[in-house]
């Protein structure tokens, strides 16, 4: 499906990272695999850091941290957000919507649209088209939209196939109207026949947690996991974003009548370096314009790593130029989804640490 | 039977890898379970590295990585041999 949007931005964009950091190097002994090899995965796949929570931590703590932020600096004036999108796999609770719960602890105003939408890797995508969708009505001036994940909590630390990736992180965009004749091109795609290559089986009604579903399980490859944790099928997603990315990526600069070459910067969905490069080199597009420096740096934080990736390597120069970036997201759904659009004179875009617990 | 030097050469890449195994006795490394999904990804970073190629993401499938034979019909494609 393609979108075409007009006289929308983004104005601001803050990224929250938990202090907390893990180390591949230090987590390798929980992995039932030989040194070398594993070593050799982090070279391949860019395991490294990663940031996770500490225990307790909820995806409302790192948004009301981040929001707090903003309004205490008086780069947002919480009377003027008229709509609250959070984008998240792991929210506080079933019910009430996490966005109603950093409504409520920010004492934000009661006319105002909140809205959870439960989305992963492209969610930041899609949290974006919800946001423009909204801007078409004339009382929406102002939208929020919150990016975070807090996955480690639902990740076995003896998986090697998903847990040395996995990072928490939390993102605010504000969007609004650009004032400007300026053109957002933007195409979605979803297939839920696909829906179980990225799953949490247990916890939900289908099948609720439980005792049962808490024990950890010998699932191939040395791996151990539970019902309760994430589950990949690393190859499935490979092919996917490998088959289905790359002709998205033409569709869309084909609609928007822009050559591979006028576009700044590729941001992608940061799933590890090596299926980032090997998208790189399908597309002819040159490394440097698609960095894929996010999951070494702070682990693959879903949805939030796009924002991550414009703040940690396009700032602080995003405050003072401006420049052409397609945007992609894929994963869980399956759902993928791309934009093509102008970033830049941003009021604010940075990344702050969110503190451990020990911290005053 | 002494394999050709062709196969010994990816032999000894695989064997990089995983060297508690032998890849010249196997004609189903998947199958047989000597190579997971992640050492694939490892062996595709080594062969791009080692030809200069640049392995394309839909051929990094199983059938493709099966035995010796496969992994050289493969770097074939690419216009290399081993």
């Amino acid at each position: 499906m393609n979108f075409v949007f007009r006289d929308k931005r983004i104005s601001g964009l803050l990224a929250v990272v938990p202090a907390n950091e893990g180390n591949f190097l230090d987590e390798m002994q929980n992995f039932n695999f030989p040194k070398n090899r594993s070593l050799k995965l982090k070279e391949v796949m860019g395991y490294d850091k990663h940031r996770l929570v500490e225990s307790g931590v909820c995806v409302s703590d790192l948004a009301v941290f981040g929001l707090r932020q903003l309004i205490d600096r008086r780069l947002l004036d919480p009377a003027d957000i008229d709509a609250l999108i959070l984008v998240t796999q792991s929210p506080d609770l079933l019910m009430p919507p996490t966005s109603s719960i950093i409504q409520g602890r920010l004492g934000l105003k009661h006319d105002m649209f909140c809205l959870d939408i439960n989305q992963g890797c492209a969610g930041y995508v899609v949290g974006l088209l919800q946001a423009f969708l909204l801007l078409e009505q004339p009382a929406v001036r102002k939208v929020v939209l919150v990016n975070a994940d807090v996955l480690s909590r639902k990740t076995s630390p003896k998986d090697r196939n998903s847990f040395p990736l996995i990072g928490d992180a939390a993102s605010i965009s504000v969007i609004e109207r650009a004032g400007d004749d300026s053109v957002i091109h933007a195409n979605l795609k979803m297939d839920g026949t696909r829906c179980e290559a990225l799953m949490i089986p247990a916890g939900g009604m289908r099948l609720p947690s439980t005792s049962a579903t808490a024990v950890l399980e010998d699932v191939g490859d040395g791996n151990l996991r539970a019902k309760d944790h994430l589950r990949m099928d690393g190859s499935a997603v490979f092919n996917f974003v490998q088959t289905e990315v790359p002709p998205m990526i033409e569709s869309l600069l084909g609609a928007a009548g822009t050559p591979i070459a006028a576009v700044d910067w590729f941001l992608f969905h940061q799933p590890n370096r090596f299926m980032l490069q090997k998208l790189a080199d399908k597309m002819q597009i040159d490394h440097l314009k698609m960095p894929s420096n996010v999951v070494e740096h702070f682990g693959n934080s879903s949805g939030v790593t796009i924002p991550m990736a414009i703040a940690f390597n396009l700032s602080p120069r995003i405050l003072t130029e401006r420049f052409r970036v397609c945007l992609a997201g894929f994963g869980v759904g399956l759902t993928w989804g791309s934009m093509l659009l102008s970033l830049g004179a941003m009021n604010f875009c940075e990344l702050i640490d969110y503190p451990n617990s020990a911290e005053p | 039977m002494k394999p050709s030097t062709a196969a010994a050469t990816l032999a000894a890449l695989l064997q990089e890898i995983r060297p508690e195994h032998d890849f010249t006795a196997s004609r189903d490394f998947i199958g047989e379970g000597l190579l997971d999904s992640f050492d694939m990804i490892t062996l595709v970073a080594t062969l791009d590295k080692a030809y200069g190629i640049s392995i394309t993401g839909v051929d990094i499938v199983p059938e493709h990585f099966r035995n010796l034979d496969s992994i050289a019909a493969l770097l074939r494609k690419y216009t290399v041999a081993p």
